[in-house]
């Protein structure tokens, strides 16, 4: 799962054709490879920061099975929701470059706090897919360990987690796991609309006075369910940082090769004590905010075709096939393995069992409740009482 | 035996004393709790003594105190949060409801919560709007939260140390009220002896009527009990303790033999916990009811200004007309 290290050693390692300080069109974006597959070398950041990445011909293979795979699993779930399977799904259509980049950056001992739409992180932290779809097909509310995964549960109310990540890098610095190269550091997800919540400015305030070792990922996907950007603020989003007192950045978030470069390096700085920063993935949501939405009447088409042009896959195909890095066997054989998981999930998803009623009153305290015990003694009692009931 | 007289504030500051010297992860967070210790002093010293990565003094913000301990949680510590003044505890309610409520049932029991969030309640100091607030009964209906209120001296002590032992969220109301109220308190009993924090407990015995209250009110209705006994009656109070879940076996056990209950709290009476204490008295013991349980609370009116405040909240007065109110049913 590891990845090459920016900046590591270069042998069997392919050099990239050229390099250069500004990036195309939009000065403020770092940009490692072009919609067209063009690789950018290098590119200095507004604050002297050298972002390259160093990958191997086996690495860069890597980054396109898992963009592949994260959108076909993230297929498969769609398609599971359109036939009844799921109650709803949050797709991540048009967002696997910012989330693949970002979750590959992430080192084993370092904690990831997602929104409900990180399934291409959490693919990433070589977590099972099939883990959060208990959420959306209603038979659980999460139901794992966060310290397990190192991936904290998914949260629904906009913003909460950013507090969560907030606290929990406090208690990393506390425990005195920053300084070093094997230090922890911490990423919270959130999207562009949750830049408007209170939670997120005070865990701004809050990883900036504690200097936090902490990345705020912004994946701003240009929509908050129907409202756009423009919607939500009137600076670019990433500029906000600076009142904050740390800094922050621009990605083209449709390029993982530039978003892994930006995330291990935001990563690197929170493990090496330098407090947060804050990330804006610049990307867009190609799909519906959740199965329940239109986006049709609130975004036109143009646009939509716009944002095709600079599909994250795409461009990352165009640059392993004239690199020659990859044939015709390999995209093959990739577009297999992601079918192959994909029934996999399908029939893993179908086969998952409803709740006995009963364990809706598990674990509502960790030591318990007499009111509860009572209420589910109640409940059995009331429940077996119908005769034949299929229980 | 180390018995001290302490006030209720003191003894909470000792209790916390003993719990961030009995457990590392122990951590106190909180609006001005640090270097000035706190606005009633209930963390006096303790930052001195432990250091500013044990007592923080946090930016302004409530939701940014419960949220980031949320996540000092997951972490592994054990937040202990001092919200300043119950009327401020609004901006942190989603961070509580939905988030520290609720951890612990979404991962299926695998994560844990064990955060204290200690809230000065209820009037009666003279103070400006929103300092004088009784915000128990939002907290005691969201399932996955525990509520308790301490009203001695020698309860403070102990239940702010149970409460930050536990490994349920508790939301630990002190009643601001009675911070200066003085009562011996045993320093060395040990923990795991003492009276359990979910249980309510007979504070005066009595056999002519059944008196219901919980942090400030306790000491109103024992004084109600002093002065009922002046007139040849003899009530009983029980100080509720436990808010959520309620410990209501030494309740039913006392209407039983009163045949009358009196509910008293500071909080606004319509859907406040008079109502649901009543409803499960009505439930279990409606055959030894001589009347019904009646309440004496605040009125449904936002908390009035401090010069009135004395004719809004429950006092002797009024707790010893509903004693009367009862035997005339």
């Amino acid at each position: 799962m590891a990845k090459g290290d920016p900046g590591g050693p270069t042998r069997g390692r392919r050099a990239a054709p050229r390099s250069r300080k500004a990036t195309t069109g939009d000065p403020e974006l770092v940009q490692l490879l072009t919609p067209e597959g063009e690789r950018i070398e290098s590119v200095t950041g507004p604050d002297g920061t050298e972002y390259r990445v160093d990958f191997t011909d086996e690495e860069y293979r890597g980054l396109y099975r898992d963009l592949v795979l994260v959108r076909k699993l993230d297929a498969e779930a769609t398609a599971l929701q359109r036939q009844g399977e799921l109650g709803i799904w949050a797709s991540l259509l048009g967002q696997e470059a910012a989330q693949v980049g970002s979750g590959r950056a992430l080192r084993t001992q370092d904690m990831a706090f997602p929104t409900y739409r990180e399934h291409g992180v959490l693919y990433c932290r070589g977590i099972d897919p099939i883990m959060p779809l208990g959420l959306f097909r209603g038979v659980d509310q999460g139901g794992w360990d966060p310290n397990e995964f190192k991936f904290n549960m998914y949260t629904i109310v906009i913003g909460a987690q950013t507090l969560h990540a907030t606290g929990y890098a406090m208690g990393v610095a506390m425990d005195g796991k920053t300084g070093t190269d094997d230090g922890e550091a911490v990423i919270a997800y959130f999207g562009d609309g949750a830049t408007s919540q209170g939670d997120v400015n005070e865990a701004f305030v809050w990883a900036g006075v504690f200097n936090s070792p902490l990345v705020f990922f912004c994946q701003n996907n240009q929509y908050a369910i129907s409202e756009p950007l423009e919607r939500q603020t009137r600076i670019p989003l990433y500029r906000r940082a600076a009142g904050f007192g740390f800094p922050g950045i621009r990605v083209d978030g449709n390029d993982v090769l530039a978003t892994y470069a930006v995330t291990r390096h935001a990563l690197d700085n929170a493990r090496h004590g330098q407090g947060p920063s804050l990330i804006e993935a610049y990307t867009y949501r190609m799909g519906a905010h959740t199965t329940s939405d239109d986006p049709t009447r609130y975004r036109i088409a143009s646009e939509v075709e716009a944002w095709q042009a600079k599909d994250p896959i795409a461009r990352m195909k165009a640059f392993l096939d004239r690199e020659k890095i990859a044939d015709a066997d390999f995209f093959t054989e990739v577009d297999e393995q992601a079918r192959r998981e994909a029934v996999d999930l399908r029939e893993r998803v179908l086969a998952m069992p409803n709740p006995e009623p009963v364990t809706m009153f598990d674990h509502v305290y960790p030591n318990g409740s007499p009111l509860l015990d009572e209420q589910r003694a109640q409940f059995s009692r009331y429940f077996e009482s119908f005769e034949g009931s299929a229980h | 035996m180390a018995t001290e007289t302490l006030t209720l504030g003191k003894a909470l500051n000792v209790g916390l004393r003993r719990a961030l010297e009995n457990d590392p992860k122990v951590v106190i967070m909180g609006e001005d709790v640090g270097k000035l210790g706190g606005v009633f002093r209930i963390t006096d010293g303790l930052q001195k003594d432990f250091g500013d990565q044990r007592v923080i003094d946090t930016p302004l913000a409530e939701s940014g105190i419960i949220g980031t301990a949320v996540g000092l949680a997951i972490r592994g510590y054990r937040p202990v949060c001092e919200i300043q003044f119950d009327g401020f505890v609004y901006p942190a309610y989603d961070q509580i409801v939905s988030q520290v409520a609720k951890m612990h049932y979404r991962s299926r029991g695998k994560l844990n919560i064990p955060m204290v969030i200690r809230i000065p309640f209820g009037g009666g100091i003279g103070a400006v709007e929103h300092h004088s607030e009784s915000p128990e009964a939002y907290f005691a209906h969201t399932a996955g939260l525990k509520v308790v209120s301490c009203a001695s001296p020698q309860d403070a002590y102990v239940m702010i140390q149970q409460a930050i032992a536990s490994d349920d969220p508790i939301v630990f109301l002190e009643p601001k009220r009675r911070y200066w109220e003085k009562g011996q308190v045993d320093l060395d009993a040990p923990l795991s002896q003492a009276y359990p924090l979910h249980a309510a407990r007979v504070a005066r015995a009595g056999s002519d009527v059944t008196l219901l209250a919980y942090g400030p009110m306790v000491r109103t209705c024992l004084d109600a009990a002093t002065a009922a006994a002046e007139d040849g009656r003899n009530l009983e109070v029980i100080d509720l303790r436990t808010l959520s879940p309620l410990d209501l076996g030494v309740v039913y056990e006392s209407v039983r033999r009163t045949g009358r209950a009196v509910v008293v709290h500071e909080a606004p009476g319509n859907l406040g916990m008079g109502a649901e204490i009543a409803a499960r008295i009505t439930e279990e013991c409606f055959y030894s009811l001589e009347s019904p349980v009646l309440r004496v609370t605040g009125f449904d009116t936002p908390y009035p200004a401090a010069r009135v405040e004395e004719e809004y909240l429950p006092d002797l007065d009024r707790v010893l007309d509903a004693v009367d109110r009862s035997f005339g049913w």
